[in-house]
């Protein structure tokens, strides 16, 4: 019987390991599967590469991941937003790594990552300090640069709808990344606003298949980030 | 007289002496007459957004916002309010009925593929071959964040700048070459400054229209690269 549906969050992050990559959903906070984050906070994996587009905001979410020490490398497009208060000190102070990727390169080489894809060539930043060192090629009278695909030992993504197959539907503009993300990770878990029975989902609409998921917990109630950013609340 | 700098209405505040150039509005206004109907558009944050409300009655044009959706419509109401639908700039929209919502990769892929018409960016500089440079000063101590104007650049077909012409302090922003880092080379088709519309071409910069009360060399000295007039 397949059953990917899990109890916890705390139990679905447990084997996470000290210098894993882990990819985390999310544009801003839409689709940022806080819960799953505050999870991982708990258990203390350190050194950590993160792949999101952003950094977080305010001192809760993957904010508050960093905060708490455990990202040693950032691979994101902005890593600043109106409330980022964390990363841009620790930047500064030179006590976290940044790798700055154009946000359709980072969708690209995540997506090839899942897709069985190491590298590929790309119009976005010839020309500019980002394509410095990158390999460039010409195709039909036409400037490339090569990117490399990105795997992760982890995904922690959030969604709308979840059956037991893993099989996935999202909220709006919510899906961002964690659709190519749920692909590109050896193990990716799942924060689902509900469960719901095989079928539920017609085949036609289930966004993510669920051969890319590997656990499912039911978050009925998520937090809302700017709502805990507004009240000043602080992770742990 | 009214003496309130903050006031947002500069022509009635002014009525004795003449308004020179367009205000923020009627450059995004200038710009929307250049969109036209059955576009798929992409506009940038800042006054390349004001664009939206200006395009003519009649044209159907679709927003495409790149964190995910093709059919972004208005502000919400508080009601309509849903923190999981936001623009790229993360600010809450709405979408129009015939929207399609999609996860990233598909979203770069209408851009980066040449299926998005125009793309609306603001600039801090742009140089005679339309190179464009709106995403990092350089400065040592800045915190780099690109997001998604190179990819844009790279990929849409027709790329459209609005800035102030000088910037604050009157320095050129329309340059031989640009000194900050590049968003993309050669990418820029046309920009709207509050002085004049200015095409790049392959002879080289080109003024195809003043703003009121502007003249071929009141532009010419707020720009260090010389200009064709294309104006009659």
């Amino acid at each position: 019987m397949i059953d990917k549906r899990g109890t916890s969050c705390a139990a679905a992050v447990a084997d996470i390991k000290d210098g894993d990559t882990v990819m985390i959903g999310g544009f801003g906070e839409a689709g940022s599967p806080i819960e799953l984050i505050h999870a991982l906070i708990d258990h203390g994996a350190k050194n950590l590469t993160v792949v999101n587009n952003n950094t977080g905001s305010g001192r809760v979410g993957l904010a508050a991941l960093i905060e708490n020490g455990q990202v040693a490398k950032m691979i994101c497009s902005y890593p600043r937003t109106a409330n980022s208060l964390v990363f841009p000190e620790l930047y500064r102070s030179g006590k976290i790594e940044l790798e700055l990727v154009p946000q359709g390169t980072l969708a690209e080489r995540i997506r090839a990552g899942g897709a069985g894809i190491p590298a590929f060539f790309t119009p976005t930043s010839v020309g500019t300090p980002l394509a410095d060192g990158k390999e460039a090629r010409t195709f039909d009278g036409e400037d490339y640069v090569m990117e490399r695909a990105i795997k992760a030992d982890f995904a922690l993504i959030k969604a709308k709808q979840a059956d037991r197959y893993g099989n996935l539907t999202f909220n709006k503009t919510a899906r961002n990344f964690a659709p190519i993300m749920a692909m590109a990770a050896t193990t990716t878990i799942v924060q689902a606003n509900a469960m719901v029975e095989l079928g539920d989902i017609d085949p036609e609409n289930v966004v993510t298949p669920g051969i890319f998921v590997n656990r499912i917990i039911e978050v009925s109630q998520p937090q809302q980030e700017s709502t805990l950013v507004k009240a000043g609340v602080v992770y742990p | 007289m009214n003496n309130n700098p903050t006031s947002k209405h500069p022509i009635s505040n002014e009525t004795q002496a003449q308004q020179i150039g367009w205000s923020r509005e009627q450059m995004a206004q200038r710009c929307a007459q250049d969109i036209e109907d059955g576009n798929y558009v992409n506009l940038g944050i800042g006054i390349p957004e004001k664009v939206a409300q200006y395009v003519p009655a009649g044209r159907e044009v679709i927003y495409h916002t790149e964190n995910g959706l093709l059919g972004m419509g208005t502000e919400p109401s508080s009601e309509e309010l849903d923190p999981d639908l936001i623009n790229a700039g993360k600010k809450p929209v709405t979408a129009i009925p015939g929207a399609a919502y999609f996860h990233h990769g598909d979203s770069f892929s209408m851009i980066r593929g040449k299926h998005i018409d125009v793309c609306v960016l603001g600039a801090m500089q742009v140089s005679a071959q339309g190179d464009l440079a709106n995403w990092s000063t350089g400065a040592p101590d800045a915190i780099p964040a690109v997001g998604g104007a190179m990819d844009l650049v790279a990929g849409v077909k027709t790329i459209y700048i609005i800035t102030q012409h000088t910037t604050k302090t009157g320095a050129a922003k329309i340059l031989p070459s640009c000194s900050f880092p590049l968003t993309g080379k050669g990418v820029v088709n046309r920009i709207y400054t509050d002085l004049c519309v200015i095409d790049v071409t392959d002879a080289g910069l080109t003024l195809i229209e003043l703003a009121p009360n502007v003249n071929f060399d009141y532009v010419q000295a707020r720009t260090d690269v010389s200009l064709i007039n294309a104006i009659k």
